[in-house]
């Protein structure tokens, strides 16, 4: 029950901060609180947003993926390259990009479980393996002329831009399984205790492989949005995105000792980095200033989390 | 010289430690007992610094003190070992030992060869042999043990509070470790230490006090105590029969274990164990009874040697193929092998029988509550509910939802390694009932417990092992305590 009431209280109270944040920019930005506006976070959000959805599950087990913005570039060159017009069937270069992403993530996972590599160098070699591979494949160029078809994947859907729609599925998707399947427990106890774990029968290695194996499919699909957004495959995209990532799990409530966290946390943690950059845009506070402000802003909020709830 | 005033802690608005005034001697050596939460660990922890008092004060010397940290306390010469050991795994025995007061030549460089000497000297005082340029994590859990008490030695403490310093003892280890503290008494250093087994505290204590539910009931020369007396003082009854009757075992053997070897571990173990009966494991620490638990249980496997199952071969190559041919463990190392401690005490308990509470992947919460709610009511687990984090739990608790764990499976063959190790007296009154309903009901049970009279009260027969080796396989009913001590000494 107590630990039940300080998670509540947790999000109730990262919920206030970004109340209070929108509150303060409603009130020093005309533009803000309008529809325009909202559906414009909503729409930068996705991609972040579902980076994290992926990476809370690496963290669940106490591990961790520094490969998610390669792999974005990665799967986006990959995608567009099978993308030009009158080619293929939409569905091919969508399966190329999310399949691309999920080997990514598989052969993190064969290395942190087989190899027995810690998560930190595998997925710091993969970081730039990707980044080569996005670069061979592209020529170092970006990979454009790409189908409607396609493109068509950022548009709206009744009002709605689809990438939203991905996101809001996928955080669900996330919700319900690690809530209501077996294995979603299982990647609990790994991350809690490995050892106890597998003395207690749980198949430890197959959690892992599958935990990296989802982050990497989840990036992949990040790879076919971003692509779709900006109409090119970009080998050069995605630059730092697994920080904006990892943050965002973190600020929500997910330790990085593993076992501890949830989705909604995650959400929290996506919405308040997310209002905080569409926040700094519109009161036209420089990029430099931007980025230092919001290396305050996620340390913060962590820091006082974590006095919180020492007390 | 050190006492403590009515000293009284709080926590979350809840009194663990009510006004207690102990003093505590130089040269005396002073036994906290008690049941698990009963405040003893509070009270040592208030007397180091380690705990600020919410009421009452600590005088030292004659003089009132109020530490704020154990550096505080330390500095004064008060020292304490944790029941929970805070070795640093990859830095040397040595460093270790000499941690925070490291010998020195100029510029603060660390003198090496001054260092070695001083661990080793240390280490000679409580025969302990152990090299100290070893890594701490090469260790097994007693000599990490022994490392902490050379730690405090070190520190040339006049107060050495000790929590629970003999539980991952063997006895050979604890009659070095009794030795050492004898010394420490004739140097005039006052020794406080908690501890279930009672009879150390006849062996070593000069002065028992006994706490129970946060109150101190009654502090005695250990000379006008009899164990008796100290059972009713601490459980508050009479405890009169806490071994029950051991059951018949069947005919029928349902496991054969045959040669095992794993170098330099263990080599050519053979025992049976037929449906109903205890079998005991006992040996000093270090003879290879974890290891070959292990290796029954897949932890780590045999090199070589066969086990049988109801007279066929079976391979267990890791916890889950032993699980699947009904075997089941509760291990020593609650800590590391056990708990999931951010888990509820329920999810804890269905862990390895959650495919029993699902339809396909996905759980069936409903199922999954109702069991476990049925398991911590069945075992008596306190918690307040079962989504309270098991990290939380006290010791004997925690033990109860992992052999609840462990039962939930329904296995044939059950491995209990140090099942009452660090847990009241209550606690264990309720494991040994429990090992006796699952004899009753034809399970096979392999103990392993440091405890000899333990061993002799529950099993039915004792394969005794020394160094790695079956010395002799006695029955426990027609042999005594040192007739198997006799045999797992090293010759």
């Amino acid at each position: 029950m107590l630990a039940l009431d300080r998670n509540l209280l947790h999000r109730f109270g990262l919920l206030l901060v970004i109340l209070g944040v929108g509150l303060a920019l409603s009130v020093a930005t005309d533009t803000f609180l309008s529809v325009a506006n909202l559906t414009n976070v909503a729409r930068q959000i996705s991609i972040n947003g579902i980076l994290a959805v992926g990476v809370t599950f690496v963290l669940l087990t106490a591990g961790v993926d520094l490969s998610l913005g390669s792999v974005v570039a990665l799967s986006g060159v990959a995608c567009a390259t099978f993308a030009h017009p009158g080619e293929h069937p939409v569905i091919i270069p969508i399966a190329v990009g999310l399949l691309t992403g999920a080997a990514c993530g598989l052969v993190n996972g064969a290395l942190v479980t087989r190899g027995g590599v810690a998560p930190f160098i595998v997925t710091l070699g993969m970081m730039t393996i990707a980044r080569g591979l996005a670069l061979i494949v592209s020529g170092g160029r970006p990979v454009a002329n790409m189908s409607n078809e396609l493109t068509a994947f950022a548009d709206d859907l009744f009002g709605v831009p689809i990438p939203v729609l991905c996101f809001a599925a996928v955080a669900f998707a996330a919700w319900f399984f690690l809530r209501n399947f077996r294995l979603g427990r299982h990647i609990y106890a790994v991350g809690g205790n490995e050892n106890a774990a597998r003395a207690a029968g749980v198949p430890v290695e197959r959690v892992k492989l599958f935990a990296y194996a989802l982050c990497g499919l989840l990036t992949g699909l990040a790879g076919v949005v971003l692509a779709a957004r900006i109409t090119t495959g970009q080998p050069n995209a995605g630059q730092a995105y697994e920080l904006d990532a990892i943050a965002a799990v973190v600020i929500g409530g997910t330790s990085l000792a593993g076992g501890v966290g949830t989705i909604t946390g995650t959400l929290l943690g996506v919405l308040l980095i997310g209002v905080i950059n569409n926040g700094l845009d519109l009161m036209g506070v420089s990029s430099y200033y931007q980025a230092v402000i919001k290396g305050v802003i996620i340390v913060g909020a962590v820091w006082l989390d974590r006095r919180q709830s020492r007390s | 010289m050190l006492r403590a005033l009515e000293l009284r802690k709080d926590f979350g608005g809840l009194t663990v430690l009510h006004p207690t005034s102990v003093e505590f001697r130089p040269g005396e050596v002073h036994a906290l007992m008690g049941e698990n939460g009963a405040g003893k660990s509070t009270l040592m922890k208030v007397l180091a610094g380690l705990y600020r008092p919410d009421g009452g004060h600590v005088e030292w010397r004659g003089n009132k003190v109020a530490f704020g940290s154990p550096h505080d306390a330390l500095v004064a010469g008060i020292a304490m070992i944790h029941q929970e050991l805070m070795p640093i795994p990859d830095l040397t025995v040595a460093e270790n030992i000499t941690l925070g007061h490291e010998p020195c030549v100029s510029l603060g460089r660390i003198d090496r060869a001054a260092q070695l000497r001083l661990a080793d000297k240390l280490l000679l005082e409580l025969e302990a042999d152990i090299a100290p340029d070893r890594l701490m994590r090469t260790l097994t859990v007693a000599q990490t043990q022994v490392v902490e008490i050379a730690k405090a030695l070190g520190r040339q403490a006049d107060v050495i509070l000790m929590d629970e310093p003999t539980a991952a003892l063997s006895d050979h280890e604890v009659a070095a470790l009794f030795r050492a503290i004898a010394r420490l008494k004739a140097r005039g250093v006052a020794v406080v230490y908690t501890t279930h087994k009672m009879e150390e505290v006849f062996k070593l204590a000069d002065r028992v006090s006994v706490l129970r539910d946060g109150r101190l009931v009654g502090s005695a020369p250990a000379a006008e105590l009899s164990p008796a007396k100290l059972i009713t003082m601490m459980v508050g009854r009479d405890l009169s029969d806490v071994y029950p009757a051991r059951p018949k075992p069947s005919a029928d053997i349902l496991l054969e274990v045959d040669g095992l070897t794993r170098e330099p571990a263990y080599r050519e173990i053979s025992f049976r164990i037929h449906r109903g009966e205890v079998v005991a494991l006992a040996g000093l620490m270090g003879a290879g009874r974890t290891e070959i638990a292990s290796a029954i249980y897949g932890l780590q496997p045999a090199a070589s040697g066969q086990i049988r199952l109801r007279g066929q071969p079976i391979s267990v190559r890791s916890p889950r193929d032993a699980l699947a041919a009904g075997i089941g463990m509760v291990t020593e190392d609650r800590k590391g092998l056990g708990l999931i401690p951010a888990l509820g005490v329920g999810q804890n308990i269905t862990l390895t029988a959650l495919r029993e509470f699902c339809y396909g992947p996905m759980l069936n919460h409903t199922a999954e509550v109702a069991a476990q709610q049925a398991q911590m009511a069945g075992f008596s687990i306190k918690a307040s509910s079962p989504a309270q984090p098991i990290g939380q739990l006290s010791g004997g608790n925690q033990q109860k939802a992992l052999l609840s764990r462990c039962l939930l499976t329904g296995p044939e063959l059950i491995i209990l390694d140090e099942p009452t190790r660090g847990i009241d007296i209550g606690a264990k009154a309720e494991i040994y009932a429990l090992i006796q309903r699952l004899a009753h009901a034809g399970k096979a049970i392999l103990l392993i417990s440091s405890e000899l009279p333990e061993v002799l009260a529950l099993a039915h027969r004792i394969v005794v092992l020394r160094r790695g080796s079956v010395a002799a396989t006695l029955d426990a009913t027609q042999t005594d305590q040192e007739t198997v001590l006799r045999h797992a000494m090293p010759l």
